[in-house]
């Protein structure tokens, strides 16, 4: 960590000067935390679905361990299983780039949170649903595909837009794992130009400037499609 | 295998991420209370700097919000913050931002008809409050809570990052001194982690049966944490 700016205790003002020349190199830096955000969703969103289904398997031996597992990742820091991927798996022969290590440990722990989602849409589908999938001699495969999740997913879609929303609150972490997104390049920049002031209050404000209307759009699905967190 | 002295060492780190965890949660608690009876209050004002204080700090990213404290109030008012101070400030005002959220929708909640029958016994707004409102709100509270503090717990690894020896940074520093397996670290840690927020459930669970006693508020708001 690069402390070196906290010990100048004398009050600064803000220079516009130092902000414009730091902008273009923060914008690309949201960009990189827009794309890990992206990458990460899909993940948490293939792998969650994943989840959910295997939670429901009639076999004991699928089923404990995955619900362990979503237990286990969901109460743990993600910090510490960013590192987990970056650091310890080298040691175990596993070596992966900080961006693919953050985009796997963003979607592996937001997984958990879309698999309970998943779930409760899952449940929610009428139990006759699946009794008619019975009925009509329909394979396990088409009726989870054609029966049972197009009616499951729909009504989760709410929910994966606020994980969405979280888990872009928690991309900056990937800068501590050697990946150039925003909070990194303010770091690089406030110890390259002694400028915390400006570095950290525009990566503050560029990242405001994305995740609330963000959220602001989520509510609003939210409230449109009548959707209520439970 | 990790030695007895390592593990010790993991220990004293767990015990610095409780104590931010619990610091961090007083004022958030304070926070999200007050905020969550402000955006309810009849002032326009009150209304309106509560939700920007709302949008403000859930909308930022915890570890941006913690970065911003800790270099830039410094540099921006001339004081000095520790490590500790910033980081119970970071991780505080944003829980109280999500807790006021929740903290408005429990008083929501509550019948109507408890706040006009408080004013028809000519109770005063404030204990109207403290003895008819906030004691049935709470139980509403209490699980939404229960996750937020475990958020909270798991955001309290940020604070390795500006040079607390909490649990992660503990377990980064053995790392880097390679005096053990990282997998044997690293693993241990999570389990630690994984058992602080095994109490975390199990306390906010006897909570909820003690402030439950007596009163019949079925329901709950669930996880409206994220």
């Amino acid at each position: 960590m690069t402390a070196g700016a906290v010990a100048q205790a004398s009050p600064a003002t803000w220079d516009w000067d130092i902000a414009q020349r730091m902008l273009p190199d923060l914008l690309r830096g949201l960009s990189v935390t827009l794309q890990a955000t992206l990458v990460g969703i899909t993940v948490a969103m293939v792998l969650g679905l994943g989840l959910a289904m295997a939670r429901r398997s009639s076999l004991p031996v699928v089923r404990w361990p995955v619900i362990g597992f979503i237990e286990f990742v969901r109460s743990t820091p993600l910090l510490v299983q960013l590192f987990f991927l970056f650091f310890v798996l080298p040691d175990l022969g596993i070596r992966l780039s900080g961006f693919t290590a953050g985009v796997v440990g963003l979607g592996l722990h937001y997984a958990t949170y879309t698999s309970e989602a998943y779930r409760s849409g899952i449940d929610n589908v009428e139990k006759g649903q699946w009794e008619a999938a019975v009925a009509c001699n329909l394979s396990t495969r088409t009726t989870w595909g054609s029966v049972v999740l197009p009616q499951a997913i729909p009504t989760v879609i709410p929910a994966l837009g606020n994980y969405l929303v979280a888990m872009l609150k928690d991309a900056p972490l990937l800068s501590t794992i050697a990946v150039l997104e925003l909070l990194a390049v303010a770091q690089g920049l406030n110890s390259r130009l002694f400028r915390p002031l400006e570095a950290f209050s525009l990566a503050a404000l560029l990242f405001l400037a994305v995740s609330i209307p963000a959220a602001i759009l989520v509510r609003y699905l939210e409230k449109r499609y009548g959707y209520s967190r439970d | 295998m990790l030695s007895s002295g390592q593990l010790q060492q993991l220990l004293s780190g767990a015990w610095i991420t409780i104590q931010v965890t619990a610091y961090s949660a007083v004022i958030g608690t304070l926070l999200a209370l007050v905020g969550g009876v402000s955006s309810l209050s009849g002032s326009r004002a009150l209304r309106w700097f509560t939700r920007v204080y709302v949008e403000l700090f859930r909308g930022v990213s915890a570890i941006i919000l913690l970065f911003w404290i800790f270099f830039t109030l410094p540099q921006l008012f001339g004081i000095f913050l520790t490590p500790l101070q910033a980081g119970m400030l970071a991780l505080g005002t944003n829980m109280g931002a999500y807790g006021s959220e929740i903290a408005r929708g429990a008083i929501q909640s509550i019948p109507r008809g408890q706040s006009e029958a408080a004013i028809a016994i000519n109770l005063s707004p404030f204990h109207r409050l403290r003895h008819v409102v906030l004691p049935q709100a709470i139980v509403l509270m209490l699980p939404p809570f229960g996750n937020l503090l475990i958020e909270v717990m798991k955001a309290s690894a940020l604070v390795s990052l500006i040079d607390l020896s909490d649990l992660t940074e503990r377990a980064q520093n053995l790392r880097t001194l390679r005096a053990a397996g990282s997998l044997e670290i690293f693993t241990a840690v999570l389990v630690i982690y994984f058992l602080i927020s095994l109490s975390i459930t199990f306390g906010v669970r006897a909570l909820e049966r003690r402030f439950g006693r007596g009163l019949d508020v079925g329901g709950g708001l669930g996880g409206a944490v994220k």
